[in-house]
């Protein structure tokens, strides 16, 4: 048997190493070796401080008193770093953007770096966290009792309490030593990451040894584990749904909400990568944290006596098996994890309350001139150690004060769900823009009160803080406020209840305020930032041109991050001026520089309100956004002015462009009628001089003389034809035509149209179908009838194909009277198809038949003229045109 | 400050690029749904221990998500310049 005291030393030299080893990483880091704390794995590790005390004596306790259950806050936390790419790479992006100290800093500065809901955060974090570190305390007093108990070494209640106070102050020494040595502009911790890291793997070697050898040591293998279980009490496993999802939902919100967490998982984190690599790896590490969790409660009910608490069977179980070895590593697992969490907890708590209360109040005490002349650097430093010291005497108090009798796991719970009250702000904040500091400070008042008075108060137990009589009545007699039945509403278990009534009222109290009320400039800008961080990577200006000067600024920062930082900055600030020495021009976005590197040691909130002292408070006003606002609407409707004259100009020229190919290709065209017309003319001219040049000089039998007149009259005949075309064509297009209207059946005039044709119906088929042509049409029938002939005749002329045939198909739609005539030949090419209907127009290849290219341009002249229209239909397999008759002129036969 | 402008068509990497960050958003939801399946299991057999079969089933899960996290912590790139603009809320504009 190992004595108590060899334990004592154990203890003492694990805690000697933490301490070389956190001495160690701040020395390297001061050397400027900071790659390899940066790294992922060191990362992941420093995220394990997610699991507490109550993880490692706690789980096993939950799993013996609920079975499974107790997998529900590791399963939120792994939905969460899974889901990486929603949340928590939004919050380490803002993170490193706005230099974030801390989750009343993100807060905060999200609402116009509005101080108060920094105080109103910092109180809330205190008392979620106070209990969680009593937590702590207790479960190290516990197990050192343990041991002291195995080797009959009689403990008084007094020793016990002695051995909190000593590992309290041992804390406070540590978190004070390392967490407070500097500070840091970015408040980053490598000794106290590396520390913990290591705890980190201890803490899990230690349960999985635990594990692996009750496992295999006492059960004897997997498959007679899961018998064990099986047997076990807690076989039956029927987990209540609301449980159920409000554990996964608190443990998940916990997760990013928790002080601590927050400080390891935003503020400590260096680089997006180690974020990528603990989306996977986190999971896995909380995944061997709980794998052996049921089995050993399954095992330590199974040996060890009723009495024994299930909360420390990770100790007591391998004390009663006698491996001593075994148990001091469990020892040291669960000390691990309980000072892991307390040290993060205290220094990030202590970063709130001097940045949020303390510092605040010593500033406003010294207006105006404070800034300048006092010592800053001191005060906070000063104000961070003795925050340490009291957040953990507090601990001890609350220790001391609740006796340390309840079950380790209910602790836990009241802390998360009072924690996660910050929750509906942080989240509306990073993914709501109309999210404003009224709405935060309603919703943080509401779901605290709730939580207080529904969790946090009654969780001391009935007659300690509230009366049976209120549990039962209702404070004064109020049925519906009784805390575990609000409006009335009984039997659900208190921890759903909590939760859900915390939770759903601060949601609505932060929706509904936020949506009545405005926020202003600085809550505007700060939310663009926040909420659109990827897109904006530098902030905006929140400066205006100001008073301050140069020096003055200096003066402060030095103050704030000491010397030799201060004047780096602004050397490098001058030079980014083009200015040599330490005083650059104080320009809006050097102060809106400065105020960040100044909130990554004081939090957003202190530095915006020093740097505010200085510059006069000339801070951006409603009008300087409005005239900025005003600017950018008037450029951008310059441009968009801009944009649609440009868009008006483009379509002006591909309409003139269309014109100007358009009178290119008619004059081409009327170039060729002239020589055309010209041959037109001289063709029958030529013929006509010379038959009557003989008539009139020779002397002409009397057979050929007969013949010779008959040339004559005929090509007389067709020179009158091309003049008639031609004047007909004038008078209709100068519309002084006069329309003879009448009255017939559409067959009719297509009968008539095919004979007066000419068309040879055995060369020229035509199909047509009389029963759709019984259409009666009211206009001038023989003008209808000349265009009919022409596209007739046309087919006849220029169907190219050894069996021509034409279709003349009448249709009627919406009221108007449809003939299409298509024939099989090789239609007209698309190119020409806009010209054919030009005067003078006429298909260049098509030269052979003795029009003058009038036809078409007469056709559509007398359509229009008839109120109709006559155009080219493209893809009938051969030329096609289809004349429409109006509507008024039609009546059906019935 | 620049305006937000989007990239209608993509070529093929930066095409996948963004199923990739679609399957990251998409991983948690699943992961939460199937965490809540045990809730739907029968309890009317009381023969069967429920006990050990959720300790198989999620731990089980547990794994798959772990493997799935890692295979998209490995093909995920962090820099945002492949598609001039991630989409600003969640879902990309495409």
């Amino acid at each position: 048997m190992i004595s108590f005291n060899l334990l004592i030393v154990v203890s003492l030299m694990y805690v000697v190493f933490l301490f070389l080893v956190a001495f160690a990483a701040e020395r390297r880091a001061a050397q400027g070796k900071t790659s390899w704390v940066r790294s992922s794995v060191i990362y992941t590790l420093s995220l394990s401080i997610y699991c507490t005390a109550w993880t490692f004596y706690g789980a096993v306790g939950y799993a013996a008193r609920s079975g499974l259950e107790f997998v529900t806050i590791y399963l939120g936390p792994t939905l969460v770093m899974i889901g990486w790419w929603w949340l928590v790479r939004k919050l380490v992006r803002i993170g490193r953007t706005q230099r974030l100290t801390s989750i009343a800093d993100l807060i905060s500065s999200r609402y116009g770096k509005s101080p108060v809901l920094g105080v109103m955060v910092t109180v809330l974090a205190i008392v979620g966290t106070t209990p969680y570190i009593a937590l702590q305390l207790q479960s190290v007093t516990q197990s050192i009792a343990v041991f002291a108990a195995s080797s009959d070494e009689m403990w008084l209640p007094g020793d016990l309490n002695r051995a909190a106070m000593w590992v309290a102050v041992g804390l406070a020494v540590f978190t004070v030593l390392f967490g407070t040595r500097n500070l840091d502009a970015h408040e980053r911790h490598h000794g106290i990451v590396l520390a913990i890291a290591v705890e980190a793997v201890v803490k899990l070697c230690a349960l999985l040894a635990v594990g692996i050898f009750v496992v295999w040591g006492i059960a004897g293998g997997v498959g007679a584990t899961l018998e064990l279980i099986d047997a076990s009490a807690q076989s039956q496993w029927s987990p209540s749904p609301s449980r159920w999802i409000g554990l996964i939902f608190v443990s998940g919100a916990a997760f990013v909400c928790l002080p601590r967490m927050f400080q390891v998982l935003v503020v400590e984190n260096s680089d997006e990568q180690s974020l990528s690599t603990a989306s996977w790896a986190f999971p896995t590490y909380l995944m061997l944290m709980s794998l052996f969790v049921v089995p050993i409660a399954v095992v330590g009910l199974d040996l060890m006596p009723e009495s024994a608490n299930p909360d420390l069977f990770v100790v007591t179980v391998p004390i009663s098996e006698g491996r001593q070895g075994l148990a001091i590593l469990a020892f040291l697992g669960g000390f691990s994890s309980a000072t892991s969490m307390v040290i993060v907890a205290t220094l990030s708590l202590a970063t709130m309350v001097s940045n949020h209360i303390i510092v605040p109040s010593w500033l406003n005490a010294r207006t105006p001139g404070a800034v300048v002349s006092g010592d800053v650097r001191q005060v906070v430093i000063m104000s961070r150690r003795v925050s340490i010291s009291v957040i953990l005497a507090l601990g001890y108090v609350y220790f001391r004060v609740s006796g340390g009798g309840t079950a380790l796991a209910s602790i836990g719970l009241v802390s998360f769900i009072g924690v996660v009250q910050v929750f509906p702000a942080m989240i509306g904040g990073v993914f709501w823009r109309g999210a404003n500091r009224w709405g935060a400070g309603a919703g943080l008042i509401v779901g605290f009160s709730v939580w207080l008075w529904t969790n946090f108060l009654p969780s001391f137990g009935i007659d300690a803080v509230i009366s049976q009589a209120v549990f039962l009545g209702g404070p004064f007699g109020i049925g519906w406020l009784r805390p575990e039945a609000l409006f009335g509403i009984s039997g659900t278990d208190p921890f759903v209840h909590a939760l859900f009534w915390s939770i759903f009222l601060n949601t609505s109290a932060f929706i509904f305020v936020s949506i009545l009320t405005f926020p202003n400039p600085l809550e505007r800008l700060q939310g663009a930032q926040f909420v659109n961080v990827f897109d904006y990577s530098s902030g905006a200006r929140t400066w205006l041109q100001s008073a301050a000067q140069a020096e003055d600024l200096l003066v402060m920062s030095q103050r704030i991050l000491g010397g030799a930082e201060a004047l780096s900055i602004f050397a490098t600030e001058a030079r980014s001026q083009g200015k040599t020495g330490f005083q650059p021009d104080v320009t809006p976005d050097f102060i809106g520089r400065l105020e960040r590197e100044l909130s990554g040691s004081v939090g957003a909130a202190t530095a915006h309100a020093m740097i505010g002292q200085l510059t006069e408070g000339t801070i951006v006003s409603v009008d300087d956004l409005i005239a900025v606002a005003d600017e950018t609407a008037q450029i951008m409707e310059y441009s968009s002015r801009l944009e649609a004259k440009s868009a008006e100009a483009n379509s002006t020229a591909r309409a003139l462009r269309e014109a100007n190919e358009k009178l290119t290709a008619l004059s081409i065209q009327k170039d060729a009628f002239l020589s055309q017309i010209s041959h037109e003319l001289r063709t029958p001219m030529t013929s006509i001089r010379a038959f009557s040049d003989i008539l009139r000089d020779e002397d002409v039998e009397n057979v050929a003389r007969k013949r010779f007149a008959g040339i004559i009259h005929e090509q007389s005949n067709r020179l009158t034809r091309l003049l008639d075309d031609l004047l007909d064509l004038g008078v209709l297009e100068s519309g002084q035509v006069q329309l003879n209207i009448g009255q017939d059946i559409l067959a009719d005039v297509l009968d008539r149209a095919v004979i007066a044709s000419g068309v040879n119906t055995g060369k020229l088929a035509i199909a047509r179908r009389a029963g759709n042509e019984t259409v009666n049409v009211h206009t001038d029938l023989d003008r209808l009838a000349q265009v009919f002939i022409n596209l007739i005749s046309n087919a006849a002329k220029y169907c190219a194909n050894d069996v021509p045939k034409l279709r003349i198909i009448v249709r009627q739609f919406a009221g108007q009277t449809i003939i299409d005539f298509c024939d099989n030949g090789a239609g007209i090419p698309s190119e020409s198809q806009s010209m054919i209907f030009e005067k003078f127009s006429r298909l260049e290849d098509e030269g052979k038949a003795g029009g003058a290219g009038l036809g078409l341009a007469i056709c559509r002249q007398i359509m229009g003229a008839l109120g109709g229209d006559i155009t080219y239909l493209p893809g009938q397999g051969g030329a096609a045109f289809r004349v429409t008759l109006p509507a008024a002129q039609v009546l059906v036969l019935q | 400050m620049k305006l937000p402008s989007r990239t209608e068509f993509l070529d093929r990497s930066s095409y996948r690029q963004r199923r990739f960050r679609d399957a990251a958003r998409w991983l948690p939801i699943f992961a939460g749904v199937l965490m809540l399946l045990p809730l739907m299991w029968p309890r009317e057999t009381p023969d069967q221990s429920q006990t050990s079969n959720g300790i198989v089933y999620l731990f089980g899960l547990w794994v798959i998500l772990v493997v799935l996290a890692f295979v998209l912590s490995r093909v995920l790139r962090l820099s945002e310049s492949l598609d001039g603009n991630d989409a600003p809320n969640g879902w990309g504009g495409e």
